[in-house]
């Protein structure tokens, strides 16, 4: 389809700053081919064709649930007018940081790729919803977006087509509610940051009730890529249901961490030991948080080390790869004082819409306050237990599945911790 | 039931090993309480959207599952359909039936999931049921008992503390510690009443309901609140703190303050602070469907207090060397009886609007048989026409939908009539088209199809406009209203009135006096007649009255007079009846007039310029019925013990008759009831059996579950009956007038009247709750014109009305006013009647 061919890049789709100097320089990125694809798309593709090719890649949502790209867009309402695409920049699990690295130092790829999944559902209109704290950011978008707009590659009539669009940045006001799209889409219509209940899904009740695509920044800026070299091409990369490369958030107890991108279906040692350094100090690991705070605690054994890093071998380990966000507690660490930290943030971020989420984690806070701080008995672990499977099942929205995660399994799978601070 | 939900699908699904049918895309919640099975909820309100917050109504669903190759329903090994179940529990509130699904509420895992949620719920609720308004009549209390752990495992200690006594507004109190978040206040604001002045703040464990407007809660409809609130967190500030729901008996009402009938709950009690008498301690909502659904306005709520004010008159005055002074119900019936006698066919009675139908038929046959003349206190004419080109029977605006056209002609129907604003706002959210014809926006609009406006004082001409587009007889326009005839939008709107299955056509007194209702009310008769709306269902003439059983008083044979001033005057005997037109205008009653007799519950102006004075009983110590805008006859019922030594309207008027040797019925108001089903034909075959009876209504309110209502009433005493359409003839239609025409002058300004919900009236007044929220006497005028003449914004004026004595008021702007048209309140203290010349200068 394409007739741009240039040479598939060896080692990066995302990150690649770190191959090419200022590449969020305009001229630069063009010299690189971008908005070759994006071109591309509008001047030869019909919209359907684009998302048929992303279905081909396999792509699969970075934000954490890993759900189809291409399917999702094809979700959308064709008899409900007009369509949003919004950019999910909410970025807010702890451990999660690739969002930021990509808008500020490969910026003009994402707004391609926002582009693009624009075109795809032939959305008009595009919004780039960001954290309040990334406020610097949506300023660079910003300017980048004038600079788009200057250059004619956004705004009225593209590339000599009736197919015009805008991209708009909106700052949330700090909630990681909103990071949950239909959340975000409340908030971007000025509403309390809650989600709203679904079904509807936006792809046919979204922003101002249109039907809406919300993707991640990381998810979109697959799309020239994608785009420039095929689809068939992306879904070699990573594993066969796992498809193309992801960005890795690796921080806490290693000598390295920062941003990695490898395929989907690097193994956690590969990441942890071979890129990041290993474990400063010389001590031991002894849990992996995947998907940052909304993680189950993954036990370091040799054989979960070995597991490959994608959408269907990290459950086998009862845990979730998410937005791959790795968290890596080594064995100075008390489980206690490590789930006291993740319910605290969940205490504080519960939007309170829901009963379990924003009682049972108030509750929660107190129980794991008293078991960290050695105050509490058995029956209190008995009792945290309990509480967090009554959260269980019964929310309304993710944040309140995600925040009893490290609290089931680490109480399950780090007993004797616990016997420790209830017996001191 | 309209077209649409009998054309409906249905589906057959099992709940609790009940088998249940019910419309497509019915709720789980819904459909199990039409089987009569109790699903547990909080957040859900059969009135508003599905939110799935609360989470109490978890279920257990299993659907059928279908082969995805074959497209057919996987069976049993005994042939029934196979049915899978879903790891997690689901909210019965937000998901709908399907057919073949068989749903869990009973279950251990459903009982197990609801005690949970308690059990949360719990955790930050302060328990202070033993001091809160709503302990005994609160979900909360109810579903703890039914579903909820019986000790719990949270810490008290560890609870989270909030403020008791955070107001909201004036009128409605927040205790933040007892709101379990449900947010149905808040949905009731914005989803159902247009006025989102509520919402929630912050997040998690500290949201919490915030009032965004000045003066806050800024809304006619906030009482709702509390009674759909299913903790103690809302409270208003006329029952906080008043009574235990336990200590005080209920009787069914009807409100008094507007046309629309809402039907009403008194709760009472005897207590000892009101000197062992029985009073009233709230006003909650009845349910009908028909009339009010489950809610009634803040004014119909909090503004009662006059029934039960301590300067009630108690005691029969008659004026002796030109003082009132006590005398003995004998002596003052038979000193009326005897100049009434004297008076002969010289009798005017001057009746108002408040009193029930069973009085103004005993003041009709008094009247009639002295040869006097019957005259209802009004400045709106047209209820002979609303008789007979009235709403059908059969008729609810919860019925009207995409095939119903709503014309509503110079009303601020909001400001009128509430309830109506609301159940007409819902209809065309619903898809009714509504065409909204009015000098000045108002808050209708906002879900108008068509807004058109006309100038001031030509309502029947914009009126005839929309008939000249649709008929084929052209009736000369004037000047006035050239521009919007010629406008494609009145064309448009007047196409679709036409055009639509149903049209009804609403008409209030927005800038209109007694002449102009009168031509009005005819243009409106013509234009249904000619669009063929009228005589079915949801068809026909509504009329925005200015007093609840204005209706009524057309239907016993009262009507207005265009020159009052002169009838009085003109009268040897004047029985002026829960009227007072010296307070409204003191030019038209004064002491040289020859007999006054007045009847009412105060010493209003009027009363003390009578020669005798009559005390009654007010309507919340007696019964009767009244007959809404609707045409709807309703009941209402004793609900305290009579003020001692005082009668109720009928029984006085019918005591004066007999001194009259006229036959009337004295005694009982249900054997007055029974004369007008005999005497007066729309009335006939109607009785007070009849008017009680009910029928199930939905949603299901009321009852010991308390889901839905929360403090709405079930209606146990009666829906009323409404009306058919008066017998007319063929060549009966009303005929066309001369258009009248207010000009507005050159030079010079001129009034108009606009109502306002809470006005100045003496029936108001005693509400002292309500008095942050009722004006100063205020007019209104175009910047241009104050600017010409001298007015400041707020400053305080004297108005003189044409020649009548000034009155001081304050100064309001709205530029959207044309020049030289001035807006004045009725029931503000400023006498005005209808349009008319005005003079407006600074007060020094």
């Amino acid at each position: 389809m394409s007739d741009i061919k240039r040479e598939p890049p060896t080692e990066y789709i995302l990150l690649r700053h770190h191959e090419i100097a200022n590449i969020d320089r305009l001229d630069i990125y063009r010299k690189h081919g971008g908005f070759d694809a994006f071109q591309q798309t509008v001047t030869n593709m019909q919209p359907d064709e684009v998302t048929t090719e992303v279905k081909i890649s396999g792509l699969r949502g970075r934000g954490g649930a890993g759900f189809p790209t291409g399917l999702k867009w094809s979700f959308v309402d064709q008899h409900n007018w007009p369509h949003y695409v919004v950019a999910n920049a909410d970025e807010s699990e702890p451990g999660t940081f690739k969002d930021r690295e990509i808008m500020e130092m490969n910026p003009l790829q994402f707004l391609e790729g926002v582009a693009i999944c624009a075109y795809a559902i032939q959305a008009k209109t595009a919004y780039v919803y960001l954290r309040g704290e990334f406020w610097d950011i949506a300023e660079s978008l910003d300017r980048h977006i004038s600079e788009l707009e200057a250059a004619g590659l956004l705004g009225e009539n593209l590339f000599g087509t009736l197919y015009s669009l805008r991209i708009i940045t909106h700052l949330g006001a700090g909630a990681y509610i909103c990071g949950e799209e239909t959340a975000l889409l409340e908030s971007m219509e000025g509403k309390l940051g809650q989600p709203r209940m679904r079904p509807p899904f936006p792809p046919s009740y979204g922003l101002y009730g249109k039907p809406t695509v919300v993707n991640n920044v990381e998810t979109l800026t697959n799309l020239p890529s994608i785009i420039t070299h095929g689809g068939e091409w992306y879904s070699k990369i990573g594993t066969e249901k796992s498809t193309g490369n992801k960005v890795f958030s690796l921080s806490g107890h290693v000598e390295r961490p920062g941003n990695y991108e490898l395929p989907l279906g690097t193994t956690f040692r590969e990441l942890i030991f071979e890129q990041g350094g290993g474990i400063p100090n010389g001590r031991g690991i002894k849990a992996i948080m995947p998907a940052g705070a909304s993680s189950s605690l993954i036990v370091a054994t040799e054989e979960a080390l070995d597991t490959p890093m994608d959408y269907e071998s990290v459950p086998n380990l009862g845990a979730e790869l998410g937005s791959a966000s790795v968290i890596v507690v080594d064995d100075s660490v008390s489980i206690p004082w490590l789930i006291n930290k993740t319910i605290h943030f969940f205490k504080h971020e519960s939007c309170g819409k829901c009963t379990p989420c924003r009682e049972g984690n108030y509750w929660m806070v107190h129980l794991t306050e008293r078991i960290d701080s050695g105050q509490a008995s058995a029956e209190d672990v008995e009792l945290l237990r309990d509480v967090a499977e009554q959260i269980k099942g019964k929310c309304l929205c993710a944040l309140g599945e995600f925040s009893i995660e490290a609290v089931l399994s680490g109480i399950e799978r780090f007993p004797a911790d616990f016997n420790q601070t209830v017996a001191d | 039931m309209t077209m649409s939900d009998t054309i409906r699908k249905t589906v057959t699904l099992q709940i609790d090993g009940v088998s249940v049918t019910v419309p497509e895309g019915t709720l789980i919640v819904d459909a199990a309480k039409r089987a009569g099975i109790d699903i547990p909820v909080f957040c859900y309100h059969p009135k508003m959207e599905p939110v799935g917050m609360c989470r109490m109504c978890l279920v257990e669903v299993g659907r059928t599952v279908i082969d995805r190759a074959t497209g057919e329903l996987v069976l049993e090994e005994d042939g029934s359909p196979s049915v899978q179940f879903g790891p997690k529990l689901e909210t019965a509130c937000t998901t709908p039936v399907s057919e073949g699904m068989v749903v869990l509420g009973a279950s251990d895992k459903a009982r197990q999931g609801r005690e949970d949620i308690v059990e949360f719920i719990l955790t930050s609720h302060p328990l202070d049921c033993p001091i809160c308004d709503k302990g005994g009549e609160c979900s909360l209390q109810n579903l703890t008992m039914g579903y909820g752990p019986g000790e719990s495992r949270y810490l008290y200690d560890e609870k989270k503390h909030f403020d008791k006594n955070v107001p909201l507004g004036e009128l409605i109190f927040l205790d933040r510690e007892r709101c379990i978040q449900c947010g149905r206040c808040v949905r009731f604001q914005d989803e159902i009443v247009d006025d989102p002045v509520i919402g929630f703040f912050n997040r998690g464990r500290a949201l919490e309901i915030v009032t965004y407007s000045e003066p806050g809660f800024d809304s006619y409809f906030s009482g709702n609140t509390s009674d759909i609130c299913p903790v103690g967190a809302l409270t208003t500030a006329d029952f906080r703190f008043k009574a235990r729901p336990w200590e005080m008996n209920s009787a069914a009402s009807i409100c008094t303050q507007c046309p629309v009938g809402c039907n009403l709950t008194f709760n009472v009690r005897r207590e000892a602070a009101s000197g062992g008498n029985w009073v009233v301690k709230r006003v909650m909502p009845r349910q009908n469907e028909g009339v009010n659904e489950i809610w009634i306005c803040d004014k119909g709520r909090f503004g009662h207090h006059y029934a039960g004010h301590p300067e009630r008159l108690t005691q029969p005055l008659v004026r002796r060397d030109g003082e009132l002074t006590e005398a003995s119900w004998d002596e003052a019936l038979e000193l009326v009886a005897d100049r009434f006698r004297l008076a002969g066919d010289d009798l005017l009675t001057l009746a108002g609007g408040r009193l029930s139908n069973e009085d103004l038929f005993n003041l009709r046959q008094l009247t009639d048989g002295m040869g006097g003349r019957k005259v209802l206190y009004s400045t709106m004419a047209g209820g002979n026409l609303t008789a007979k080109y009235g709403m059908a029977p059969g008729s609810n605006f919860a019925d009207m939908g995409p095939e119903t056209a709503i014309l509503v002609v110079a009303s601020d129907l909001e400001e009128e009539a509430p309830i109506w604003w609301l159940r007409v706002k819902q209809a065309a959210e619903r898809g009714a088209k509504l065409i909204v014809l009015n000098p000045r926006p108002t808050k209708l609009e906002r879900v108008a199809e068509y807004i058109l406006r006309y100038p001031y004082g030509a309502e029947s001409a914009a009126v005839l406009a929309m008939m000249n587009v649709v008929s084929a007889q052209h009736l000369d326009l004037p000047e006035a209203v050239q521009n919007l005839a010629r406008s494609s939008e009145l064309k448009a709107a007047a196409e679709v009135f036409t055009g639509a299955e149903n049209g009804v056509l609403i008409f209030g007194s927005e800038g209109v006096g007694l002449e102009g209702s009168r031509v009005l009310a005819e243009a409106c008769a013509n234009l249904l007649t000619i669009t063929n709306h009228i005589g079915r269902p949801n068809n026909g003439l509504l009329g925005v009255w200015q007093r609840a059983n204005d209706q009524g008083a057309w239907d016993m044979g009262f009507s207005p007079v265009l020159d009052l001033e002169s009838e009085l005057q003109a009268s040897s005997a004047i029985y002026i009846v829960a009227a007072d037109p010296a307070g409204d205008d003191p030019s038209l009653v004064s002491e040289t007039h020859k007999f006054l007799v007045v009847q009412d519950l105060y010493l209003t102006p009027t009363a003390r310029l009578a020669d005798v004075i009559l005390p009654v009983q007010a309507w919340t110590e007696r019964e009767g019925t009244y007959t809404s805008g609707e045409r709807r006859v309703q009941r209402f019922y004793p609900a305290v013990r009579e003020t001692s030594n005082v009668l109720e309207d009928f029984a006085v008027a019918g005591k004066i008759g007999e001194l009259l040797s006229l036959d009337l019925e004295t005694r009982l108001a249900g054997r007055v009831f029974n004369r007008i089903a005999e005497e007066v034909p729309d009335y006939g075959g109607l009785s007070y059996s009849k008017l009680a009876e009910v029928v199930e209504q939905w949603p299901i309110v009321g009852r010991g579950d308390l889901y839905y209502g929360g403090t709405t009433y079930e209606n146990a005493q009666g829906l009323g009956i409404q009306l058919p359409n008066s017998e007319h003839e063929a060549d009966d239609s009303p005929v066309w007038q001369d258009v009248p025409l207010i000009d507005i002058p050159r030079l010079g300004l001129l009034a108009f009247p606009i109502t306002r919900l809470y006005d100045g009236g003496t029936t108001l007044l005693p509400s002292q709750l309500l008095h942050q929220r009722i004006a100063e006497p205020f007019v209104v005028l175009n910047p241009h014109d104050a600017n010409r003449l001298h007015l400041p914004l707020n400053s305080s004026v004297l108005v003189s009305l044409a020649d009548k004595p000034a009155v001081i008021a304050s100064v309001q702007f709205d530029e959207s006013l044309p020049e030289r048209v001035i807006l004045v309140p009725r029931s503000f203290g400023l006498p005005i009647n209808g349009p008319m010349p005005v003079e407006v200068k600074l007060a020094r």
